[in-house]
């Protein structure tokens, strides 16, 4: 059992080192170790699924010291929630080293990509493992590393290598608040070990709840950055400048919902009825992130960032099925999520490859005829995004809003809301880019793509249909709790939604050559994304005049005015003044040479 | 007999117009002799404390009369060496007024 685990753990790291120690020159060898090393994590995971036993294992890295440090473990827990969390991991995982087979194929910097894949399948394994808080801090930095890395895959493209700095940097500010509420919680708690906090919570020492909830909310900050809620939100657009097979394995299915993974594992481990202040906060931001993130992906016109918006949207719902005390449900969404938006990445993947890298929906149009089993898989992915009923995500989606009919009515309002624009904006791309007659060369010249791509496109459609079921996600999903089903005002709400939003796109944009909505002052705000991108550009510019002020000051006047300055004047002042006695009057030194000897004559006689 | 008062005082006064000669007055030469009244009442004091201290063989105490030898011939050779500066100073100048000489100042 134990091996395995680490095994699980282990083998990408060990085929990221052999490939970028070893075989970095040999392209073909180093996608075949990325790969089989992928294939053998997938199916380690399903035996663990298939044992199904709660255990777990740890060394200890440092030592106690005194009575109050306990230590550091590096440690594995393997309960329900990261069994099911390996699955999705580990099988996205494959399924994208597979698709990239095909899309990277002609990619000069193969043994890098696969490089950083292996290296990312590590860190995330180590999140979805990790048995206490500071190992899961080390992982959650190194996703970061990985994900910076495969988003700067082409580096020579500045904008990609903008967006790998904007995603690192926007990450930090979250880890930092991360690492602060790891911190706190350490000194409330006295243990940073999952398994120790539930044990806490079961009997509380006294504490201060404000406290544990400005922690908690520290700790949520750390989710922020990662799974791109608001105000963090603005690196994830940026990302989908790398390959997209990352797009759809990192910042779609697996890194950016290690957030609500996280979490997940914290709101299970401890109980939080008393501190509700926190969970709310967390619930409203994510509701707020899921509304904006759906406005602003109704006037995008990249496939992709269509994509990410309806990513962040998502993850809104997730958190904010978190924040509202239902951790079952969010990452039963995350579970259906991971499938469904990892199908729909790959299907862009697949229609960007066969349109020649055109990722504008605008000049696609007609790839119905073109690409029919691409068509096929990204209407199901779409279908499920959209909550349709007995897709995967009509379940999840059920089971989030019922979280929040239950618990606050505004919540459920904007979250019909979100369902209502993801209908219209995914209704638009499908019908803009799959729909109506082709509206460039390149839609023109595209054909259906390999085998290779097909197999995950496939796979994948078919879990994002069946994910949902009871009967598979009782197997696999983390932490599903079956819910009966009703038709409740919830169902209603859900429907309505999509026959709303499905019947807007349809009048807007069937057949349409160009986006009738897009001269809207309304549009302009939402294409441009709130301009929440130029007003931190602004807040940054104001922030750096700031300190570039104080700087300025230092320097001009305290060192240069003041220390360096002061010293030449100084020496300047005493110099002048001496050289005034300079005078090259020879009267003037003989009358200083007779004072002289008069003082000294006076000095000798008269002073005692 | 005049008392060593008599020699201190003519000695203050020589030495007392020498500095009032080298501080007023601008042409060189003039400068150079008030020195040398400055040297003389020097040399005048030492005459007279020496002649003045008589030790207990009733005899004075000449050191400081030959002291004013070495003085003496220390300042013929300092005179001519002076001059020639003085001359130099004017074949390089065309004057010999410390007014005009300016070239250290400060």
């Amino acid at each position: 059992m134990h091996t395995i685990a680490w095994l699980i753990l282990g083998l990408p790291l060990l085929s990221a080192t052999c490939i970028h120690l070893g075989f970095k020159r040999n392209q073909g060898l180093s996608t075949i170790i990325a790969t089989s090393s992928a294939l053998i994590t997938l199916i380690l995971s399903l035996v663990l699924l298939g044992n199904g036993k709660d255990t777990s294992t740890a060394f200890t890295w440092v030592g106690a010291m005194g009575e109050h440090f306990k230590g550091i473990e590096i440690g594995l827990r393997i309960d329900q929630l990261s069994r099911g969390m390996l699955i999705v991991v580990t099988g996205v995982g494959f399924l994208v080293h597979l698709f990239s087979l095909t899309y990277m194929k002609d990619d000069r910097a193969k043994a890098r990509y696969f490089c950083g894949l292996s290296l990312f399948m590590f860190s995330m394994t180590g999140i979805v493992l990790a048995s206490n808080f500071i190992m899961m801090f080390i992982f959650w930095e190194l996703v970061g590393l990985s994900s910076y890395l495969l988003i700067g895959h082409w580096y020579q493209k500045p904008s990609a290598a903008d967006a790998s700095k904007k995603a690192f940097l926007t990450n930090r500010i979250g880890d930092f608040g991360f690492m602060i509420g790891i911190l706190m919680l350490w000194g409330i708690t006295g243990t940073v070990t999952f398994s120790e906090l539930e044990l806490w919570s079961a009997t509380p020492a006294p504490f201060n709840a404000t406290f544990l909830g400005i922690a908690l909310l520290c700790v949520f900050a750390g989710a922020v950055g990662k799974s791109a809620q608001a105000p963090l939100h603005v690196w994830l657009p940026d990302a989908m400048e790398g390959p997209t097979p990352v797009s759809a394995l990192i910042h779609a299915a697996t890194m950016v919902a290690a957030g609500v993974y996280m979490l997940a594992r914290f709101f299970t481990s401890v109980d939080l009825e008393i501190i509700a202040f926190a969970p709310q906060t967390i619930a409203w931001i994510g509701g707020v992130t899921s509304l904006l993130a759906a406005l602003m992906a109704t006037q995008q016109d990249d496939i992709k960032k269509i994509l990410a918006y309806s990513t962040l949207s998502q993850l809104g719902y997730m958190v904010m099925a978190v924040g509202l005390l239902n951790a079952q449900a969010g990452v039963f969404h995350l579970f259906t999520h991971a499938w469904f938006k990892a199908l729909l990445f790959l299907g862009s993947g697949a229609v960007i490859y066969a349109c020649h890298h055109e990722q504008n929906i605008w000049k696609m149009g007609g790839l119905r005829k073109k690409m029919p089993l691409t068509f096929l898989t990204f209407t199901i992915g779409t279908l499920a995004l959209m909550g349709f009923p007995l897709t995967a995500g009509f379940f999840s989606k059920e089971q989030i809003l019922e979280a929040a009919l239950h618990q606050s009515t505004p919540l459920f309002v904007i979250a019909t809301i979100v369902a209502t624009l993801t209908t219209f904006y995914m209704g638009r791309l499908l019908l803009v880019a799959f729909l109506g007659e082709n509206r460039s060369e390149n839609s023109h010249h595209a054909k259906e793509v390999g085998a290779l791509m097909l197999i995950p496109l496939v796979t994948l459609s078919v879990l994002a249909i069946i994910s949902g079921y009871p009967f598979v996600a009782s197997a696999l999903s983390p932490l599903y709790e079956q819910v009966g089903f009703h038709f409740g005002p919830a169902f209603w709400a859900s429907l309505t939604a999509l026959v709303v939003g499905g019947g807007f796109a349809f009048t807007f944009y069937r057949n349409a050559e160009t986006d009738p909505l897009k001269d809207k002052k309304i549009a302009l705000v939402f294409r441009n994304k709130f301009y929440v991108d130029e007003l931190y550009a602004q807040i940054v510019r104001f922030g750096q005049d700031c300190v570039a002020a104080i700087v300025h000051f230092i320097d001009e006047l305290l060192i240069g005015g003041l220390i360096v300055g002061g010293c030449s004047r100084a020496a300047e002042g005493i110099g002048k003044l001496f050289g005034r006695l300079q005078s090259g009057n020879l009267h003037g030194y003989a009358t200083l040479f007779g004072l002289g000897v008069i003082l000294l004559i006076y000095i000798t006689v008269f002073v005692p | 007999m005049a008392s060593l008062n008599d020699y201190l005082l003519v000695s203050g006064l020589l030495f007392a117009i020498g500095l009032a000669g080298v501080i007023i007055r601008s042409n060189i030469i003039v400068i150079f002799m008030c020195l040398e009244l400055m040297l003389a009442a020097a040399s005048l004091t030492l005459v007279a404390f020496s002649r003045f201290n008589v030790s207990s063989n009733g005899l004075p105490d000449y050191d400081g009369q030959v002291f004013v030898f070495f003085i003496i011939t220390v300042a013929a050779a300092e005179v001519a060496v002076g001059l020639a500066i003085i001359v130099a100073l004017y074949r390089a100048r065309q004057t010999i007024n410390v007014e005009d000489l300016t070239s250290m100042r400060g």
